[in-house]
């Protein structure tokens, strides 16, 4: 990966995404096929590729945990910052706010831990976690970004007789959305990586192999896990970034 | 923390309740205290017990003293008597009356119990007591944001709370408790962990300031380098923490093996060297990003002014540029020392140790008690750590601007 390739020009960051994501699909399908590079880089490793499991199950296994938990906290996530910052919620503003931020202080993988004693092992507590945990920055930059809107641009769309809804769905939403995606990106990265250690808890996700290669001191377990996951969580970041600026206006950036 | 938007038109003077979050929370904790087990009983440690309710686990004048503040907590919920200023005042009292009974009746119901029973049985917490707890604290929070009060006061309140809470602890009030006996069989090993886990995080942060504070600096100087080291960094972020901890294994522990005097200094697939390496790699983002943005935030006609006294350019920066800068760099600090304590639970997956050890170790045998001895002083630390950073951020904000 050159250095060059990084930098910010839109144009070279969407070859980056290509190139990364057809890197992806290839790593999940055809792992397989790299068995003899492994079995040179590791001669002492007897089974050098993970085969308990397809990696393609595991993938769709971590992206599902990650789809559900993060569409159950951006729904519920936007309409918490919806209710608090209409007239009706706006008393509970500053506590929902405050949760926000000191919850992210919580590390992820102490969240996981505390839900196991309550909803056990496997799937469910993973995505308890992971819902529990995407929701705070969700919430966060829903408050955030209709703070952002000008009181200017809400008086005029007052005076020129929208209601209530309208103003919501034509002025607010498209005007704060960029800092809303901004937050479903934070939260969705953050959820990719506890997603992982959710395998520590019994869920199947790419963090499987890691885990029984750290348990079986088996390298290349582990490396065959965490450069999919690593991956995955870089094309998603850039997929995010090209998402945001799709909804940027005025001069924080084109829109491409 | 807008304290402003509370409503102030005539329609919400007439309403009966002027606090509709602390009514909230008042009955998310009473259907709690209602519906969940404040207790469970157990024949021992990793057998599941029968829960117990908050009723038939609170003694008689427990249970009248805590309706009495859950009483009080409803008045000073509504418009009339109180006045605003007292009622927030009543609220800060009375949360906290209702955490310190909550917590004291916890431990007073294991040893009522435990006094006749298998010396193997053991009482823990339930999920009434979480949620009892937990809005006992947002109510607290709550109160304080609306009387906006300052952060002395906020300092106090918490030395107060956390004294009394600790006290209850030394008295030896929780003993019987099954996180409490969990924690006396392993109390060497836990001071260790919690050790290693300060440690860890230290020697990451030492690294990541001497590494990032020098690229921040450069990124605001050569506006060329920005794109790319900011882009080069975010990866780092980006990376999930386990994969990034794991990838690192293999190339040190070739390291180690390759170079036996490294191996002996340290450098080995597992432990502590790959831990602290990435935990520097994802410390430097929002080390630069801050060093950085505050410089960038320094007013351009200070440094002019500052320049034209005859300052030399170290003077301008030493004196005028990194003091300005530091509310800004402060607070970069305080999010790569919340996130490293959150990071150095899953080193103890790659054997570097730490709290995280006792979290994964519990999970693995299913002893909840040891996993909660894990992630509850992490949560701490890192909200503790949260705490302090904030005020050294208000206390580096240049008299004027607080």
């Amino acid at each position: 990966m050159s250095v060059s390739a990084l930098s910010r020009a839109p144009s070279s960051r969407r070859v980056l995404l290509i190139a990364l994501s057809a890197l992806l699909i290839a790593l999940v399908l055809g792992m397989e096929q790299l068995a003899p590079l492994f079995r040179a880089l590791f001669p002492d490793q007897d089974p050098a590729m993970y085969q308990r499991e397809s990696f393609l199950n595991l993938t769709l296994a971590h992206l599902a945990l990650v789809l559900v938990s993060s569409l159950i906290s951006v729904s519920v996530g936007v309409a918490a910052g919806l209710f608090v910052t209409r007239p009706a919620g706006r008393e509970f503003e500053p506590l929902v706010s405050t949760l926000a931020a000191i919850g992210q202080t919580f590390p992820p993988a102490a969240v996981l831990a505390i839900v196991v004693p309550i909803a056990g092992f496997g799937f469910v507590p993973t995505l308890v976690a992971l819902v529990l945990y995407g929701l705070l920055p969700v919430v966060q930059n829903t408050v955030a970004g209709l703070g952002t809107v000008p009181s200017q641009t809400l008086e005029a769309a007052r005076g020129n007789g929208m209601s209530a809804w309208q103003i919501l769905w034509r002025i607010e939403l498209p005007l704060a959305m960029r800092v809303i995606i901004a937050g479903v990106r934070v939260s969705v990265i953050i959820n990719i990586g506890t997603a992982t250690i959710g395998s520590t808890v019994g869920a199947k996700t790419l963090g499987t192999p890691i885990i029984a290669g750290l348990v079986g001191n088996n390298l290349p377990y582990v490396i065959q896990g965490a450069v999919l996951v690593g991956l995955l969580a870089i094309v998603t970041d850039l997929a995010f970034e090209r998402l945001e600026q799709r909804f940027s206006f005025g001069a924080s950036g084109a829109a491409s | 923390m807008s304290v402003s938007h509370v409503p102030t038109s005539d329609a919400a003077n007439v309403r009966l309740v002027a606090n509709r979050v602390l009514v909230t929370l008042l009955c998310a904790g009473l259907l709690a205290a209602w519906l969940l087990p404040f207790a469970t009983m157990s024949p021992n440690r990793l057998a599941s017990g029968q829960t117990v309710g908050l009723s038939a686990a609170l003694s008689a004048w427990q249970m009248s003293a805590l309706l009495v503040l859950c009483a009080v907590l409803a008045i000073a919920a509504l418009r009339r008597p109180l006045p605003r200023g007292l009622a927030h005042g009543v609220v800060l009292l009375a949360s906290l009356g209702l955490l310190l009974i909550t917590l004291y009746s916890l431990g007073d119901y294991a040893q009522r119990t435990l006094a006749e029973k298998s010396p193997s049985a053991r009482v823990s917490q339930g999920a009434a007591f979480w949620v009892m707890v937990f809005c006992c604290a947002l109510a607290a929070i709550d109160a304080f944001q609306r009387a906006a009060s300052g952060w002395l006061l906020r300092l106090g309140y918490m030395l107060i709370a956390g004294g009394s809470v600790a006290m209850l602890f030394a008295s030896g009030h929780f003993d019987d408790l099954s996180i409490i006996r969990e924690y006396a069989n392993i109390r060497d090993n836990f001071s260790d962990q919690f050790i290693t886990h300060l440690v860890l995080v230290g020697s990451a942060l030492g690294p990541a300031l001497l590494i990032g504070i020098p690229l921040g600096l450069l990124a605001h100087r050569h506006v060329r380098l920005q794109g790319t080291l900011f882009s080069v960094l975010n990866f780092f972020q980006t990376i999930p923490s386990i994969a990034l901890f794991a990838l690192l294994v293999a190339p040190l522990s070739a390291l180690g093996n390759a170079f036996p005097l490294l191996g002996e200094w340290g450098v080995k697939g597992i432990g502590a060297a790959p831990a602290i390496i990435a935990l520097v790699m994802y410390a430097l983002l929002p080390v630069v990003r801050n060093t950085y943005a505050g410089l960038k935030g320094v007013p351009p006609a200070t440094v002019e002014a500052a320049r034209g006294m005859g300052m030399t350019a170290r003077q301008v920066l030493w004196r005028v540029e990194i003091p300005l800068a530091l509310p800004v760099m402060l607070s970069g600090l305080r999010i790569v020392t919340v996130q490293a304590i959150g990071l150095t639970v899953v080193a103890a997956l790659i054997g570097a140790g730490g709290l995280g050890a006792f979290i994964f170790q519990g999970l693995g045998q299913y002893a909840i008690d040891l996993v909660l001895l894990g992630a509850i002083p992490t949560i701490v630390l890192a909200v503790i750590a949260d705490f302090t950073l904030q005020m050294l951020v208000v206390l580096s904000k240049p008299a004027g601007t607080r």
